[in-house]
Parts: structure tokens; C-alpha cells; sequence
């Protein structure tokens, strides 16, 4: 009975935080003094589209379309219930694309990538904070961790530039970006596959090298405060081979709090990856965003940030659920 | 037989200068960490004499110009003079840095304040807007207001604006929790006790105690504030025509630095903001340290 | 001005006074002049200085004193767990007839739990919270014992809890489904797994009710006497203490002042500090009178000249302030550490 009111809560709560979200995206952009439809074709009158006289005209069709000239409360209710049906309008730019279609084209390359590096970085991450702050540990093993910890104030997006100068630049050994080289056509084939891979390698190396160093961190003072513990003094007093100390009482004790860090970081780790996308000409989530505040095609700007805050605040809920099945002290309440 | 009164030999404490520098020579992060930022500082203050700010805004010098004896940092494509851009960035960094860790604090400190000290509703309201903001990835949020704005209207002060409007959560649950266990020290009970009143007891008896914990917040809020600005600018919503290192990257990057060799345009505000960020994380570490002597121990 | 205090130490042969002591069998453990210091900022620190006592198979001893004295220093110096900043300068631990200071470090790993168990205040955080009670002592005896097979291995776990009174179901338990008196009863099976000659129990009752202290110390009790174990108990609750020892340890400072029976010490303490401790006691024939001990226990960093605890002996004499005691063995073969004995011995 717990359990349930438990779940109900953690549920209301993530209604609460995407409602405020979502509230927030439809509140900011009514009170711009900037109007999008009209900025959009204003811009293409000047271009030689279609008559400066038609203007008016189109951009209140338009608004019509968009429904801009209902009362606000109804085009809240409208607008909250595509939230819901993750609908979040179309794109200014490339009119009859969806917002969510342009967000699921784009995607795969952002999970992608994220996947890999968050991982990467969690495990090497707390791996060597775990032994930085381990007495026991040979003083080489416990010297790696240093480097990272000194890059850990640097954000990815400033390693993915180092990088690119370093090893794409000077080196030419990796690609300075995109997504696979000019002029090849995507296909299933393992040359392809190849060169795509040599595209991600950088930016995920940015990705893991600026992550790795806060692991390291907050891993370190957690180990510090775990190592004494009365447990690990007792496992020691048992007579305990110091392999399975380290693991068994020192390691698993030092990485629960780090799950529930790792819950918090996401909303970082996203805006990390979508930054890198941008500076490595990466198809992805984040450039569309670029793309569409370039060209302030605003439904996307506000579909993209609704999107990830959606997925960060569900991820985030669904960890603590997660929690209890690796924490045995939970498991019981 | 008398009982022997035993006095404890006297122990010669060193001066204050002395132990500070003694605990600044251990504590090397914060050592690092205020001497990359005091070589920033004069980096600035002699970069304002020695070059003309105008030479970091386009058209004031030759194009695209390698690092050389005339232009030390070389030209962009834009014909700005990268050393004056520097110069001027890294000052525009500063501000929004100071200003928006500033109000971030102040906000902090006061919402952490009252909510803690008054408790009742306020306390929940503020608990809770926190708590639901949380989950929020902020930047994105930046990024709806940001685009908002009419392009022209964004200056380093809108930036700052835009930088704290979410950035007070951290400073106001650091306050609020170190508020909420200072309220129930002694020292806090006596002062009601004799009549002391609220206003005189968060003066005096708490606030200064907070001190070391809000001077952690404002470094803390800084970093926060030059990270979130600069992830901005390099998204392309910064001030586009001011030399913010963020902006620069940005600029450097739509033009494909690298593709067409200008590698030093976007080298040199990467490093800039690399040794802005990696000091005040330093410094961040060393407070941290200071702060929790448990952390001192594996060193 | 430390070393000054630390370095005139007279030099005599006082261990060889010690075991000539008439303790009957041939003693299960002898530590000898053991000494330990913490390398502080602030200083050094004698945390142990020139301990030395005998313990024979199933003899029980209770070490008391403030916080601060040294009890718990040397539970850790004797299982060789002292960490930096401090370290063991001097003295030997011999159990049976291995001399623990003497192994590497691998074999004194081996020797922990198997020859000198130690069984901490389990009531509080003493068992990892994520491993099942079973697998924590499972991994103990795996690490002695390489090769031994499951079912032995299960069997001596079984048999462990079954001696200290706990349900064979315990062992699927995680800590937190235990009361306090489970867990330190769990500690203490844990500690006779392997039947270790020396037990070392480290304020076993603290943060227990009352009730379940009794029971806990009775186990103790149980244990002790049916793997004939020596046992030291350290804590500093003297009344639950007398009830359940054979002699009375009393440390001050650093250094062990006085040795006793425990109907030696509660009926005629010699040492100025243990009869201080007597009667500071509650009793029933001066109820309400509680006779504390006037100042405070010095810090370890700056330890008064000469005996330390003359500045706030009521029976210091001049040779108190300037010249630290020897350790003195009694015609009735109790060991004191005080100039007023200087005759006696």
C-alpha cells in the first residue's frame, strides 16, 4: 500500500515538473516582444518570396493557422494537450515537418552518442575515483585520476575544441566533423560504417574527458567518507584479502550515492552532448537547435527543449525506482 | 598533601598571515586555483592599457591574420584583433560572472534566509519550486528566454539576467539547510531567550557564521554563471556583435575555422575559458576542502 | 618541550619483572612494551606508552579508562591496524607462540580473525549494509581457509550463529532487519568463527539497552568459555565489567596504571587513579554522594612531566612532577604504576 502511494507520488510529481516546463515554454515566447511567424516571413519578403503588400495578409493566415488568434486561455489548453500527445506543432522552417518529426530524425544520432560516452565515463569515472581514494592502492594507479581531476572545471564543448586542434588539426588523424565524410552516400556497408565511427570518435573522446573528471570527484569524497565506515574497518579486522574489501564492502557501499548523482547529472549530460553536437557539425538534437535558433524557427527551439526536459524529469523518476533494486535498505520500506 | 594545580604549558600559536600561508601551501588546489585567477586579472587590467578595445570589434584590423609580432593573437575573419577580443572578453566574462553570481547569492541567501528561518508556507513554497525546477535541464530554459529576446536586445547585462533567472536553487538550498541546522545551535535558542530579535539574531548571530558557506555559494554561483553564459554564446545566443569567448568559438565555428586552417581563432578563447573555468573549479575544490576537512585526509 | 618529557624514560628491564609473574598455565598472549604514537600537525602524540601485560587461555581481562587513555589505541595496535599518521614504535604482540609484529603483511591478514579476533561495537555499523549476513561471514572464512568446501564452510557459519543464540535464518538477513543486540551478537560470531586464541571485544555493549548488555555479555561469556579463547573487554561501564572478568586493567594516559584482580581492585585499589575511578562508583552505602575526579584528562600532546597523572593526584609528591613511575609488581603480584609503591615492590 506504501509502495503504490509512493509510485502515485513520484507520478504526480512528474506531472508537476512537466506541466511547470511546458508552462514555462508557452508563457516566455507570449510575453518576446518578437513575433516568430512574422520575423519568419518578413525575412523571406526581403528575399524576393512574395510581395511586401501580401505580408500582413500571410502572416495572419498563418496565425490563424497557428492558432495565435484564439484567446490565450483556449491556445493554453491547446498547447498543453499536444504536450501531452507530444505534439508539439510544426516547423516554421520546414513548414510540413512536424517539430516531433524533425526531433525523431534526429534522435538516434544524439542517443547514440550519449549512450555510449555517459557510460563510459560512469564506469571510468568512478573507477578511478573509488582508487584515488583508496590508501591501499598502488600510488601510480591512484596518480591516474589526477589528470582527470584537473580537467573536471572544463567543460566538453572546450576539450571537443582542443581536441579538434590537436588531433584533427595537427595530427590529422580524426575527421574536424560531420557526420561522415563530404561526398559519400550513406549505406549499409562496413566502409561507411567505418568512417562514421572515425567521425564520433572526437566528440565522444570530448564527451568522456569532460564528464570523467566530476566522477572522479564526487566518487573520491564519497570514498573517502565510505573507507571510515565502521564496516570496511571491521571487513579489515576480519582478516579480509584487500580485493574484496575494495569491492565488496568499500566499492558497492561508494557507488549507491553516485546512481542517485548520476540521476542528477543527466540534465548536464544532455546540454553537454547537444553543445558538442554543435561544435562538431554532428546530425542530432543539438543541431536542430542550432539550426532552428539560427533561423528562429521558434515551434522547434521550445518542441526540443520540452522534449529533453520530458525525458530528463521521466529518466530521473524512473531512477528511483531503479534504486531500491540495487539498495537493499530501500528495497523494505 | 595539596593538590598540585597543573598548568598547561604555553603554546606559541603563529600569527594569522602566517597560518594562512601555511594552509594555502597544503591546500594546493586553492593555491592553483587563486593564482591562474589573479594572472587572468592582470592578463585584463594590462591588456586595457596596452591595446585599444575598438580593435576587438569587426573592421578594425586586416583579416584573418596568423598569430604575428604586429597582431600577437592574430585576426579573425571579421577583422577583429584576437588580443583586444581577449581582452575585452575575458572583462565581459568577469562582469557577467560577478554580476550574475552576485544576484544569484544575494537571492539565495535571502529566499534560503527566510524560508529557513520563518519556516511555515513560505518554506514549502520555496522547497517545493525548487524541488520541481530541479529536474529541468536549465540551459534549455536559458535557451527559451534567450531566443526570446529581440537579438539586438541582448547585451552582457541581459546575459547576466537571463544567466540568474534560474541559477538561485543552488545558493538558496545551501543556505536554507546550513540556516535550518544553525537555528537549533545554542548560541541561536540563547539570543531569542534574552530577547534578542530576528532581525538581530540573523545579523548577528547567523550571518556571520554563514560567511564561509555563502563565500563557497558565490564562487560556486560564478562558475555556474561564466558556464551557463558561455554555453549560450557558443549555441549562438549570445550578444552576437560583442567578443564574448563564448561568441567567439561560435563565430569561428560557423565559418569553419579549422576546415579552412584559421586554427588560432577558436584555439585561443577555448584556452581563455578553459584556464577562466579550470581556476575557479580550483578554487571551488579548495573551499570544498576547507569546508570539509574528511576530504583533507587523502591527501 | 615534548621530547623532553617523552625522553627520560629510565631504562630497565621491567618486562622481564612482568612475566615472571606466577599466572599459572603458560599465557596465550604476551605484549610487551608496546608503544604507539600519532604523528599529528600539531605534534606527536604518545598514544601507547611501554604497555605490557599476560593473558593465559580463557582468562578474561577488562580495560577501563576515560576516553582518550588508550583502550581502543591498543585493541588496534594489538590486531596491527593502526593507521597513519600513527605508528607502532616499539613492542611485540605474541600470541601462542607467533609473534604478530614480527609476520608480513599477508600472514598478519591471516592471522587476523584466525589467531586475534576483534569484535567491534556491532550494535551501530559494524556490518555492511548491502551484503547479506551470510555472505559477510562466508567471506571470512574463505579468505583463511582456501579450498575449504561450501558445505564445511556453511556448517561452521551455522554452528557460529547457533552459539551465539541466533535463528539459522539470520544468515539471508541484511543488517538492517536486526535489532542492535542481533547485530553485535552477529559481530561476535563472526569474531569466534575461526576460534581464535585472543578475542579483543571493543565496548561490545555500548549503544545497547540494558537488558540486551546482559545478554550480550553472557554470550561473550558462552563463547569464550567453549573455545577457551583469552578475552579482553574494553569499556568503561566498571559495575557490568566486574561481573564478567577475571582482572581489571586500568589505563591512564597512555599507560597501563595498574593491574589487579577484580576483587583486588574493587575492594582495595592501589593505583591513586583506579581508587579515584572505585570511588567514583555509585553504590549502596553512599548513595547520592558520587565522588567525581577533579580535572580533566590531559591531552596527549602535552602530557605533564613525570607521572601524568600528578596534577590531579591527591597524593603527589615532588618526585611525581619530575620523574615518570616505573612499572612495579607487587609483592601480591599486582601491577602498579606510582611512586607510592616505590618501597613495596
Amino acid at each position: 500500500m506504501r509502495t503504490l502511494w509512493l509510485v502515485v507520488r513520484r507520478f504526480l510529481f512528474l506531472i508537476l515538473v512537466i506541466w511547470s516546463a511546458s508552462t514555462i515554454t508557452f508563457i516566455i515566447p507570449r510575453f518576446s516582444p518578437r513575433s516568430a511567424i512574422r520575423e519568419r516571413f518578413a525575412l523571406l519578403a526581403r528575399n524576393g518570396g512574395f510581395s511586401p503588400g501580401d505580408l500582413e495578409k500571410i502572416i495572419t493566415a498563418m496565425q490563424t493557422q497557428f492558432g495565435l488568434d484564439k484567446p490565450l486561455l483556449q491556445q493554453y489548453v491547446d498547447y498543453m494537450s499536444g504536450v501531452l500527445r507530444l505534439d508539439f506543432g510544426y516547423s516554421l522552417n520546414k513548414y510540413p515537418s512536424t517539430v516531433i518529426d524533425l526531433i525523431s530524425q534526429a534522435l538516434p544520432w544524439t542517443l547514440g552518442l550519449l549512450l555510449v560516452t555517459t557510460i563510459l565515463s560512469f564506469l571510468i569515472g568512478n573507477l578511478l575515483g573509488a582508487i584515488a581514494a583508496w590508501p591501499k592502492a598502488p600510488q601510480w594507479l591512484r596518480a591516474v585520476a589526477t589528470p582527470f581531476v584537473l580537467l573536471t572545471g572544463v567543460p566538453p564543448v572546450l576539450m571537443g575544441v582542443l581536441l579538434l586542434f590537436f588531433v584533427g588539426f595537427r595530427l590529422k588523424l580524426l575527421p574536424l566533423g560531420g557526420a561522415y565524410s563530404i561526398g559519400v552516400i550513406p549505406n549499409w556497408s562496413w566502409g561507411f560504417a567505418l568512417d562514421m565511427a572515425q567521425h564520433q570518435i572526437l566528440p565522444a573522446l570530448a564527451l568522456i574527458f569532460g564528464s570523467v573528471g566530476g566522477w572522479v570527484l564526487s566518487m573520491r569524497g564519497m570514498g573517502i567518507t565510505i573507507q571510515g565506515e565502521d564496516y570496511v574497518n571491521f571487513a579489515e579486522h576480519k582478516g579480509l584479502d584487500g580485493v574484496s574489501i575494495f569491492r565488496d564492502y568499500y566499492l558497492r557501499n561508494a557507488l549507491l550515492p553516485q546512481v542517485t548523482g548520476f540521476a542528477l547529472a543527466l540534465g548536464t549530460v544532455v546540454t553537454s552532448a547537444i553543445i558538442i553536437e554543435s561544435i562538431f557539425f554532428l546530425p542530432g538534437i543539438g543541431t536542430l537547435l542550432q539550426d532552428a535558433i539560427k533561423s528562429n524557427d521558434f515551434p522547434v527551439i521550445y518542441g526540443i527543449v520540452l522534449f529533453i526536459t520530458i525525458t530528463v524529469a521521466t529518466l530521473m523518476v524512473a531512477m528511483e525506482f531503479v534504486y531500491p533494486l540495487i539498495d537493499p535498505r530501500i528495497r523494505k520500506q | 598533601m595539596a593538590t598540585v594545580v597543573w598548568t598547561p604549558a604555553e603554546v606559541i600559536q603563529p600569527s594569522r598571515p602566517a597560518l594562512l600561508f601555511r594552509y594555502i601551501r597544503r591546500n594546493k588546489s586553492l593555491a592553483i586555483g587563486l593564482t591562474v585567477l589573479l594572472l587572468l586579472v592582470a592578463f585584463t587590467v594590462i591588456g586595457f592599457l596596452a591595446v585599444d578595445a575598438k580593435q576587438a570589434y569587426p573592421l578594425a584590423a586586416p583579416t584573418k591574420r596568423p598569430p604575428s609580432l604586429q597582431y600577437l593573437l592574430g585576426t579573425d575573419f571579421f577583422g577583429r584583433n584576437l588580443l583586444a577580443a581577449m581582452v575585452v572578453g575575458m572583462w565581459q566574462t568577469a562582469v557577467i560572472g560577478v554580476l550574475a553570481g552576485g544576484l544569484g547569492t544575494f537571492i539565495g541567501v535571502v529566499l534560503g534566509f527566510v524560508s529557513a528561518y520563518f519556516g511555515g508556507w513560505i518554506d514549502s513554497a520555496v522547497k517545493s519550486v525548487c524541488q520541481i525546477l530541479t529536474p529541468i535541464p536549465v540551459l534549455l530554459i536559458q535557451v527559451v528566454v534567450a531566443g526570446s529576446l529581440d537579438k539586438r536586445d541582448v547585451t552582457i547585462l541581459t546575459m547576466a539576467f537571463i544567466v540568474v533567472m534560474l541559477a538561485w536553487m543552488g545558493p538558496t538550498l545551501v543556505i536554507r539547510s546550513q540556516v535550518l541546522t544553525m537555528k537549533e545551535r545554542q548560541f541561536v535558542s540563547v539570543a531569542k531567550l534574552s530577547g534578542v530579535s530576528d532581525l538581530g539574531i540573523i545579523f548577528k548571530e547567523i550571518l556571520p557564521n554563514l560567511l564561509p558557506f555563502i563565500a563557497a555559494a558565490f564562487v560556486g554561483q560564478v562558475f555556474a554563471a561564466v558556464f551557463a553564459s558561455f554555453y549560450l554564446a557558443v549555441l549562438g545566443l549570445g550578444p552576437l556583435r560583442e567578443p564574448l569567448l563564448g561568441n567567439i568559438i561560435w563565430a569561428a565555428q560557423t565559418q569553419g575555422a579549422f576546415f579552412n586552417g584559421w586554427w588560432w581563432w577558436p584555439i585561443e578563447p577555448a584556452v581563455a575559458m578553459i584556464l577562466i573555468l579550470g581556476s575557479l573549479a580550483l578554487v571551488i575544490m579548495g573551499l570544498d576542502e576547507l569546508a570539509n576537512p574528511r576530504v583533507r585526509r587523502s591527501e | 618541550m615534548m621530547s623532553e618529557v617523552l625522553s627520560d624514560r629510565p631504562t630497565t628491564s621491567r618486562t622481564s619483572a612482568l612475566s615472571a609473574r606466577p599466572s599459572g598455565p603458560e599465557p596465550v598472549l604476551r605484549v610487551q612494551n608496546l608503544e604507539v604514537t600519532y604523528y599529528t600537525d600539531a605534534g606527536r602524540a604518545k598514544a601507547l606508552d611501554d604497555v605490557s601485560f599476560t593473558l593465559s587461555a580463557g582468562e578474561k581481562l577488562g580495560m577501563v579508562g576515560e576516553s582518550g587513555s588508550g583502550k581502543s589505541t591498543l585493541a588496534l595496535a594489538m590486531m596491527r591496524m593502526i593507521k597513519p599518521p600513527g605508528r607502532i614504535e616499539a613492542g611485540r604482540v605474541i600470541v601462542g607462540d607467533t609473534d604478530l609484529t614480527g609476520l608480513d603483511d599477508d600472514a598478519m591478514r591471516k592471522a587476523r580473525l584466525s589467531k586475534i579476533a576483534y569484535i567491534p561495537q556491532g550494535a551501530m555499523n559494524s556490518l555492511n549494509p548491502v551484503m547479506r549476513i551470510g555472505a559477510q561471514m562466508v567471506d571470512a572464512v574463505k579468505s583463511h581457509m582456501n579450498g575449504e568446501s561450501r558445505s564445511s564452510i556453511g556448517d561452521r557459519c551455522a554452528h557460529a550463529l547457533k552459539s551465539v543464540d541466533l535463528d539459522a535464518s539470520v544468515f539471508r538477513m541484511y543488517a538492517h532487519e536486526l535489532s542492535g543486540g542481533m547485530k553485535q551478537r552477529v559481530c561476535i560470531a563472526i569474531g569466534i568463527l575461526l576460534n581464535p586464541q585472543v578475542i579483543i571485544a571493543d565496548e561490545p555493549t555500548s549503544a545497547l539497552d540494558v537488558v540486551t548488555q546482559r545478554q550480550v555479555m553472557e554470550t561473550i561469556d558462552r563463547v569464550q568459555k567453549e573455545i577457551n579463547a583469552a578475552v579482553i573487554l574494553i569499556g568503561h561501564d566498571m559495575g557490568l565489567m566486574a561481573q564478567f572478568v577475571d582482572k581489571v586493567a586500568v589505563m591512564y594516559a597512555g599507560r597501563l596504571v595498574e593491574v589487579s584482580t577484580v576483587r583486588e581492585m574493587f575492594t582495595d585499589p592501589k593505583h591513586p587513579y583506579a581508587r579515584a575511578l572505585i570511588s567514583s562508583l555509585p553504590n549502596l552505602d553512599n548513595k547520592g554522594v558520587f565522588q567525581g575526579i577533579p580535572g580533566l584528562a590531559p591531552s596527549l600532546l602535552r602530557l605533564p612531566t613525570g607521572c601524568a597523572f600528578h596534577p590531579r593526584c591527591t597524593h603527589a609528591m615532588d618526585i611525581c612532577g619530575t620523574t615518570r613511575p616505573e612499572v612495579r609488581m607487587l609483592a601480591s603480584g599486582r601491577v602498579v604504576t606510582c611512586h607510592l609503591f616505590n618501597e613495596e615492590a
